[in-house]
């Protein structure tokens, strides 16, 4: 397993106005690993997901502190460009989210905002995100239809195609299959397998299942602390937490 | 009671309300259509008006509501477009920022003469514009300023939040987020509120009894410094001026007639472009 790590999560609290949703949570996330988070509704998974990308900044009334180390640099320092973060740190969210566009925009887009206007460039690249999320043989013929009219496995997949586009070090996967169908879901899993070789993957799962499926490392979040952060097999097998145990048993959840 | 029966009588009620405002609408335009109708010729709709308003055309005031409309779209658009932008995505969620927004949502309450009394102090007094058709379109644009705000503001809020997430988690800016997927989106809302700003320009006879309109030019309008015919005008004016009121009713309902398929028209044209926009991006 590759040991070099590319997230330090180190101290972070967050608060939403006066409630704190994450308590003192420390955590390393490894290059080219999957990394699971795991918990119950309300645990603070996707509230902290959303701190590696910056994109709880757009929430108002919130505030975090601690730091979060992207490649050693905090990226919640002053002065840090949030732009590069998200380009760097790509995101795939719990709801399918395409652009009102075709297919081919919504994955030109992120190349056209990023400042590439050769159209060769642009083509290349929009086919080989397509081939690599696994798409490229359902839309070939039809890159000028709406993305809206995809199935909602294909659009998730879609989703993951736009976030390739720009070259992501990083890619964030918030409850990815929540609103998929099991066969929509075996091909993201899949995916998932693929796209470890090249990049590093956070995925939140309420899916526990999924997270030992596809996880090198799971970490087990309840009511806004870390319970538990171990190597996947281990912590499905041997949890050293009660709580921990207690969840993956089905007591609560 | 049955409460199938209450059920009934409750669409019953509704529907003998639809069929009341229904009927309304059907007899305006059958009213204003039958008495229009009669003096629409080609004569009519190009000629200037002859022989004190008893004769001739009034083309001057079709060119005239035209120039008024289209420059008060023209000023109030981007205007409107680019403060809805500020509110909605821009500006903090303050005291201050409510208080802006209670003010332009009063300021659609403001009766029309009050914006004519306005325009006359600025546009064509203080900026010299003189009465013209740059001050009526000036007057006009600021009467549906809160209007196309409003709309705007609306359409921009209905843009659901995960479009822009997915677009700046590609690392696009804020602005660029804004140009290219938050704005066509909300396009065909904002035409929602022009198609009705529209219908207001063309028909405020108010704001334009100072600032623009004239009872009577020779030809049609040479500048936008020239004062303008305009059809609602020309309408109270052949209704409360003149020395032959019987041809002069006439020609009053063949105004209100064109004036009625105008607006209709240029609503048409914005509804065809926003059902193109909603094909494009729904």
């Amino acid at each position: 397993m590759n040991n070099q790590v590319k997230i330090k999560v180190e101290k972070v609290n967050f608060f939403y106005g006066r409630k704190q949703a994450l308590k003192n949570i420390t955590m390393d996330i490894y290059e080219n690993q999957v990394t699971a988070i795991i918990g119950p509704s309300g645990c603070g998974k996707s509230t902290l997901i959303r701190l590696f990308n910056r994109m709880n900044d757009l929430i108002p009334r919130t505030h975090v502190e601690g730091k979060i180390l992207l490649d050693g640099q905090n990226i919640y320092e002053n002065g840090v460009d949030v732009v590069d973060i998200r380009r760097r740190v790509g995101m795939v969210f719990q709801k399918p989210n395409p652009f009102p566009k075709n297919i081919f925009d919504n994955l030109s887009y992120g190349l056209k905002i990023n400042g590439i206007r050769n159209k060769n460039i642009i083509k290349d690249k929009v086919v080989e995100s397509l081939k690599k999320a696994a798409l490229w043989n359902e839309v070939k013929d039809r890159l000028q239809d709406s993305a809206l009219e995809l199935s909602g496995g294909q659009q998730q997949r879609l989703c993951i195609a736009r976030c390739l586009t720009v070259e992501p070090e990083v890619i964030l996967f918030d409850e990815p299959c929540a609103s998929l169908d099991p066969i929509s879901t075996k091909k993201i899993e899949e995916l998932m397998e693929d796209l470890k070789k090249d990049y590093t993957i956070v995925i939140v799962t309420h899916n526990m299942q999924q997270a030992a499926r596809v996880s090198q490392r799971t970490a087990f979040l309840y009511l806004g602390e870390l319970i538990e952060y171990a190597p996947t097999d281990e912590l499905f097998t041997v949890p050293k937490n009660k709580i921990t145990e207690d969840y993956l048993t089905g007591k609560f959840g | 009671m049955n409460k199938k029966v209450t059920q009934n009588i409750g669409f019953g009620t509704l529907f003998l309300c639809i069929a009341i405002a229904l009927f309304f609408l059907g007899t305006i335009i059958y009213f204003i259509f039958v008495r229009g109708f009669r003096v629409i010729s080609w004569e009519f709709l190009t000629e200037v008006p002859k022989e004190a308003m008893t004769a001739g055309g009034v083309g001057p005031a079709i060119v005239g509501t035209l120039y008024l409309v289209i420059g008060a779209i023209v000023f109030s658009l981007p205007l409107g477009i680019a403060c809805a932008i500020y509110l909605t995505e821009y500006s903090p969620k303050s005291f201050a920022v409510n208080i802006i927004r209670m003010s332009i949502n009063n300021l659609a309450g403001v009766p029309s003469i009050v914006f004519g009394l306005f325009g006359f102090g600025i546009f064509v007094k203080f900026f010299g514009f003189g009465v013209s058709a740059l001050s009526g379109c000036l007057t006009l644009g600021i009467l549906v300023l809160p209007q196309i705000i409003s709309a705007s503001q609306e359409a921009l809020l209905a843009v659901p939040q995960s479009y822009r997430e997915a677009s700046l988690a590609v690392g696009a800016t804020h602005w660029q987020t804004i140009k290219s997927i938050v704005l066509p989106a909300a396009s065909p809302g904002i035409l929602t509120g022009v198609i009705l700003s529209i219908g207001r320009v063309a028909g405020e006879t108010a704001p334009i009894l100072f600032t623009a309109a004239t009872f009577y030019t020779r030809g049609f309008p040479k500048s936008i410094f020239s004062e303008v015919m305009a059809l609602p005008y020309h309408i109270y004016a052949l209704m409360t001026e003149g020395t032959h009121p019987e041809e002069q009713t006439q020609i009053a309902y063949g105004c209100a007639l064109i004036l009625l398929v105008l607006v209709l028209g240029i609503s048409a044209v914005a509804i065809i472009i926003r059902q193109r926009q909603r094909a494009t991006y729904e």
